[in-house]
């Protein structure tokens, strides 16, 4: 499946920057040492003067659920119908959810709760996206 | 006039505020609706502005007020349905020019301002208090409801309303480009349709409750059924269908597990609401229905998504914020007629509520009982968006008009009608409105 192609902004240049590093970064706020995905201008939780890094973490994470698209709205992904879409929550911090399509994985024969690690693929333009595989036994 | 939007303070958001200040101290009285249809054909007279001021007359003539009276004016200015002006497209000039306008020439078409209607309903002569409540008419009712209670207006129109136009649905736009910027691709990349989140939420309910989407089918062949019971619904209107089990269930995934029947059907409407003081609503046409309280959600999930204990932990704050500044219990409700657009999240409201005793997980189970208008455990008498189209309006005209004993053929029979709740939309983020036959 080719995703959309992805045209960092300011906010989110690190996140693009790092996957195409092949490494996964995920926003952090120093003050209240708390991640939050996707990211945002201030802190949710502390005040809006907090100061925000980007912390890499593992790479690795749990189903937590899914569903299968039958209709798709992006253009590009059409074609790839019908398709999964999970939900990843992440080993470092299990409140930290990302989506997948769980590349190798039969439509609707998800296992939720079996661990996964990312990946990445290149886009239509090329920037790499964090995906996840499932880990075997 | 420059129209503000309602500030924070307007909305009840806390548990501990206590009862609300103006309960039984503020009254909804007139009614009105626009027509449906499922898209706008790009005549001047179904454009949505007009439609908009169609309702607005209709709400002023059925409380039987001089237009002249009316000092307040509530409006959602966003209309979309998920259709939206393509950039570049050619503007309707001869729909623009049938119309006084803004500075915006879209103003009317494919949005709404106070500005715009007060330019279009010359009769609205005395109107000084105008605010914006953005999302839905649910958030518009939470500021009229506190609006008319603090004295900023007394006698106050309150209107949401909606387009769609020509093509499918959320398809346009960045959806159909080749790249998207990067801090929506975060989100927006992996390609879920509207209803994949809860979707996933009514997934892990299942998986911890052990239900099934088939258990949704009475839910929505009920709520058809009312819907077809709401005269100016989309389906009475245009197609007067009951949905039957074998149907609803055959019909094609959109994210599985909601289906098509899980996705309300975009339309055209739009619904109207004369509110006033107590007082004043005495001397009016028809019967005041009171508000007892306005609650509001404004939580957020952590992450992507909300999960179900996200869900659950929210939908109950929601229900103890309802019953506190109302002053009742859930022993008090007559029916309910919380937000169903997607259908696949009522069950969520209701077992917030608590509604008729129901605990996390049973409402699959409640479905299966008698939750007609006959019976003594209503269930979405309006039939809301599943049963007359995604309007998020249905719900509060059904409870306006069962508490008048004028809700028609739609008229809950199996209790007596004395408070009603309705709301929503999603189980995170809502604001919901107690109505009430009487002001104690």
């Amino acid at each position: 499946m080719t995703k959309q192609g992805v045209e960092p902004d300011s906010l989110s240049q690190p996140f693009w920057d790092a996957a195409n590093e092949k490494r996964l970064v995920i926003q952090n706020c120093v003050d209240c040492d708390r991640l939050q995905h996707p990211p945002s201008d201030s802190c949710r939780d502390c005040d809006e003067g907090a100061e925000l890094e980007w912390k890499q973490v593992s790479g690795r994470g749990t189903i937590y659920n899914y569903g299968v698209v039958h209709d798709c709205p992006v253009r590009l992904l059409q074609e790839d119908q019908p398709f999964n879409l999970a939900v990843i929550m992440l080993d470092d911090d299990p409140g930290i959810q990302m989506y997948s399509h769980l590349p190798g994985v039969p439509v609707d024969e998800v296992p939720v709760g079996a661990a996964v690690e990312v990946i990445f693929e290149p886009s239509a333009n090329g920037q790499l996206v964090p995906e996840w595989r499932v880990i075997e036994d | 006039m420059t129209t503000p939007t309602a500030p924070d303070s307007m909305y009840r958001n806390d548990e501990g505020l206590g009862i609300w200040e103006h309960r039984g101290k503020v009254a909804a009285v007139g009614v009105g609706h626009g027509p449906t249809s499922r898209r706008w054909d790009g005549r001047a007279e179904t454009c949505v502005g007009a439609i908009t001021i169609d309702a607005l007359r209709k709400a002023i003539d059925d409380a039987g007020v001089a237009p002249d009276q009316i000092d307040g004016l509530v409006v959602v200015p966003v209309t979309t349905t998920g259709a939206f002006w393509e950039a570049g497209k050619p503007l309707p000039m001869d729909v623009i020019q049938s119309f006084n306008q803004t500075d915006d020439p879209l103003d009317g078409i494919a949005k709404l301002s106070a500005e715009w209607l007060l330019a279009n309903m010359p009769e609205l002569t005395n109107v000084q208090f105008t605010m914006y409540g953005p999302g839905c008419m649910s958030n518009a009712l939470n500021v009229t409801a506190q609006a008319v209670g603090d004295g900023l207006t007394h006698t106050c129109l309150v209107v949401k309303s909606w387009h769609n136009f020509e093509g499918r649905y959320y398809q346009g736009g960045a959806n159909a480009g080749n790249a998207i910027p990067g801090t929506p691709a975060i989100t927006q990349l992996w390609g879920g349709p509207a209803s994949y989140s809860t979707a996933l939420q009514f997934a892990e309910y299942c998986r911890r409750y052990g239900k099934t989407h088939e258990m949704m089918a009475p839910f929505m062949e009920n709520s058809r059924r009312n819907g077809l019971r709401f005269p100016e619904g989309y389906w009475a209107q245009h197609r007067p269908e009951e949905l039957i089990p074998e149907d609803y269930l055959a019909s094609r995934w959109i994210a599985k597990p909601a289906n098509l029947f899980d996705n309300d059907i975009p339309i055209m409407m739009s619904g109207a609401y004369l509110f006033s003081t107590a007082e004043r609503a005495q001397d009016m046409k028809q019967k005041p229905v009171y508000i007892l309280n306005h609650a509001s959600s404004n939580t957020r999930p952590r992450s992507l998504l909300p999960t179900l204990d996200e869900v659950e932990a929210d939908t109950a704050r929601t229900g103890r914020k309802i019953y506190e500044g109302a002053g009742i219990s859930a022993d008090d409700l007559s029916f309910e007629n919380m937000y169903d657009g997607f259908s696949l999240f009522h069950q969520f409201h209701l077992e917030g509520l608590g509604y008729r005793g129901i605990k996390f997980g049973e409402a699959l189970d409640f479905y299966q009982t008698d939750i007609s208008i006959e019976g003594p455990n209503p269930v979405s008498p309006s039939g809301g968006n599943v049963g007359s189209g995604r309007s998020r309006v249905w719900m509060h005209t059904d409870c306006i008009q069962q508490l008048q004993g004028r809700a028609g053929a739609r008229q809950v029979t199996g209790v007596k009608p004395e408070v009603g709740v309705s709301g929503g939309p999603m189980p995170l983020g809502g604001n919901y409105t107690v109505w009430s036959a009487s002001p104690d």
